[in-house]
């Protein structure tokens, strides 16, 4: 009897142990999260870092020539591994995009905060959540059948490029950078507004002068995230940009963008080739690229916070 | 006055803009059902596709993509739920801790391309899985963990702190404080994200190409054996998807009805989509309504 209730007390209780159980559990997910992402670096990096270290492409050739056969070698007996167009591509049509989306999403999101808070923000906010969920395949099918021949009929050319990848790309984050700018707008103190009308501004001038100015690093944040999005996007893209491995000459020839010339050529190559290898360094830059916007983005978020 | 003038030319482009949004994402669904809806018949879901014919169905795609979905979901909740009480119930505010946010925060921001090669190197070549449809469901879930862990630790972390104590003090471990009081609190918050996470994933195209494949070989409905190779359950057959069915048919057009076929197979998809959409809206509110006993 004395020896049970000494036993008990000694001994760690149930709760003790399941809290110890549920813990390590958590911890081990946790953990799984933390090696997904650190294996994408190591198998991303040791397979693109192949085409320099293995195959002796010189870095600044692979960023600026313009010549991609990396099957093939040039004179000097290299690899012509030139991503120059493609990274031409993928900016143009990143950066292009968010100069369309941006005006559009920050409009609307006044819209939905300041101007029609209540009736405007009940339609508005269910719009942009499906159009958020719309699958970037369905976007590219679209683009493929309305947007390349309206580009063909407006502007001419074969109606793949990158102008047409913008149009698709314009859409696709539109919704995102939409509501990421709402919670932006959302989070100015209400008091600012109050005491910019009670100085006699009107609600234009409160919004121009006051709003949009507190929300700036949200807003910033919000193209930004865009923009990273757009950067990523790879089959919505590569449906309408023509797939064609050379320096755009205008908007509407066909290009090529970082995951355009991915999707395609991946399923193409031999694992361990030069070309496969020069693939895996178009991923690793896609990802450097991403981790780039993020790096952004937090510098900003912090900024904000002073 | 020109300053008041200024409001509301201003209010008036406002409008404007915001009609535009509603006018795009109205296109867009029209374009879509009226073209596709048209296509759309019980032969056409059931039957499996044809490569230079036409006159093919998605029956193969529709149950693959539902397959990897629920395979998906299967590895990537109980993941994501307990990471999410690590984070919220357990995680210390150090170096470590903000470590692992931004890991999250870029596996989030990595783009789908990116995941699906990591996922046909790691799972397809290197584990030897080939392209199926558990390495396409593996891939789904590195594309998906980090949205969904985000999700519960933000629902967890909306649950007042009050009810913490109140578990605590009848005695329960914090473990099972979280379990048993937190959780089905967060509950409605959770199953959305859960629900609109599907939705991101059954749409999910470029992760998988590379995953679970392109094709899609016949299925022999009638033999639900696991480990026959035509087997719908079989989870290391190549299964094309809806999604990469749609890409695929545009991207090579060898098939003569390809647009009708994307046209229709588009408008399954939105639907799906919007049934995602909406089922996580009802289902939250109901939740909602029968955790806390309202009317």
């Amino acid at each position: 009897m004395h020896d049970q209730i000494k036993e008990s007390l000694l001994k760690k209780s149930r709760a003790t142990r399941s809290e110890r159980r549920g813990k390590l559990i958590s911890l081990f997910c946790t953990a799984i999260i933390i090696l997904v992402v650190v294996s994408i670096f190591y198998f991303v990096a040791s397979k693109g870092l192949a085409t320099f270290f293995s195959n002796k492409v010189n870095v600044w050739d692979f960023l600026s020539k313009t010549v991609w056969n990396p099957g093939s070698t040039d004179s000097h007996g290299n690899p012509q591994a030139g991503a120059f167009p493609m990274i031409i591509g993928s900016f143009a049509v990143t950066l292009l995009s968010a100069i369309i989306a941006t005006p559009f999403a920050i409009a609307t999101a006044i819209f939905m905060t300041e101007i029609s808070p209540t009736k405007g923000y009940k339609i508005l906010q269910p719009v942009t959540e499906l159009l958020v969920g719309i699958p970037s395949v369905v976007y590219g099918f679209i683009g493929l059948s309305v947007v390349v021949p309206f580009v063909r009929h407006t502007f001419g050319g074969t109606g793949f490029g990158i102008l047409a990848g913008t149009f698709v790309l314009f859409v696709m984050i539109l919704p995102t950078v939409t509501s990421m700018s709402v919670d932006a707008l959302r989070a100015v103190p209400r008091y600012y507004r109050e005491a910019s009308l009670a100085l006699g501004a009107t609600r234009w001038q409160t919004i121009y002068k006051v709003v949009l100015r507190s929300a700036t690093p949200g807003l910033a944040t919000a193209v930004i995230f865009g923009m990273s999005r757009a950067f990523g996007e790879a089959l919505a893209v590569q449906m309408v940009i023509g797939n064609a491995a050379l320096l755009p000459h205008n908007l509407v020839s066909p290009a090529s963008t970082l995951t355009s010339v991915l999707t395609m050529g991946m399923g193409n190559t031999v694992m361990g080739s030069v070309s496969n290898n020069a693939l895996w360094s178009l991923a690793l830059l896609l990802l450097l690229m991403s981790l780039i916007f993020n790096l952004i983005i937090n510098r900003i978020a912090k900024k904000g916070e002073l | 006055m020109n300053s008041k003038k200024w409001d509301k030319v201003a209010t008036g482009v406002l409008y404007f803009i915001a009609g535009i949004m509603i006018l795009i994402l109205a296109f867009l669904l029209i374009y879509i059902l009226v073209n596709g809806l048209p296509h759309v018949s019980w032969h056409f879901l059931t039957s499996s596709a044809k490569s230079f014919q036409s006159g093919g169905g998605i029956g193969v795609q529709l149950f693959n993509s539902f397959y990897l979905l629920f395979l998906a979901m299967l590895i990537s909740v109980p993941l994501s739920i307990g990471a999410g009480i690590y984070l919220s119930e357990y995680a210390r505010k150090n170096w470590l801790t903000s470590l692992i946010r931004s890991s999250i925060d870029i596996l989030s921001s990595l783009p789908s391309i990116v995941v699906g090669l990591f996922g046909f190197l790691v799972f397809s070549i290197q584990a030897g899985l080939g392209f199926s449809i558990l390495s396409g469901a593996l891939a789904l879930t590195v594309f998906n963990l980090p949205l969904l862990t985000r999700n519960v630790e933000e629902s967890l972390n909306t649950i007042s702190e009050s009810q913490r104590e109140a578990g605590l003090a009848l005695g329960l471990s914090k473990w099972e404080t979280v379990l048993r009081v937190v959780i089905p609190e967060a509950l409605p918050g959770i199953v959305t994200g859960m629900i609109l996470g599907a939705g991101r994933v059954f749409g999910e195209a470029a992760a998988l190409i590379y995953t679970a494949g392109q094709s899609a070989p016949p299925l022999d409905f009638a033999n639900w054996n696991p480990f026959y190779i035509a087997s719908p359950l079989n989870p290391l057959r190549p299964a094309e998807t809806l999604a990469v069915h749609i890409w695929k048919i545009n991207s090579e057009g060898i098939m003569p009805d390809a647009s009708q076929v994307s046209a229709g197979a588009s408008a399954v998809l939105i639907i799906a989509v919007l049934l995602f959409n909406f089922g996580a809206r009802y289902i939250s509110a109901r939740v909602y309504r029968r955790m806390t006993g309202g009317q």
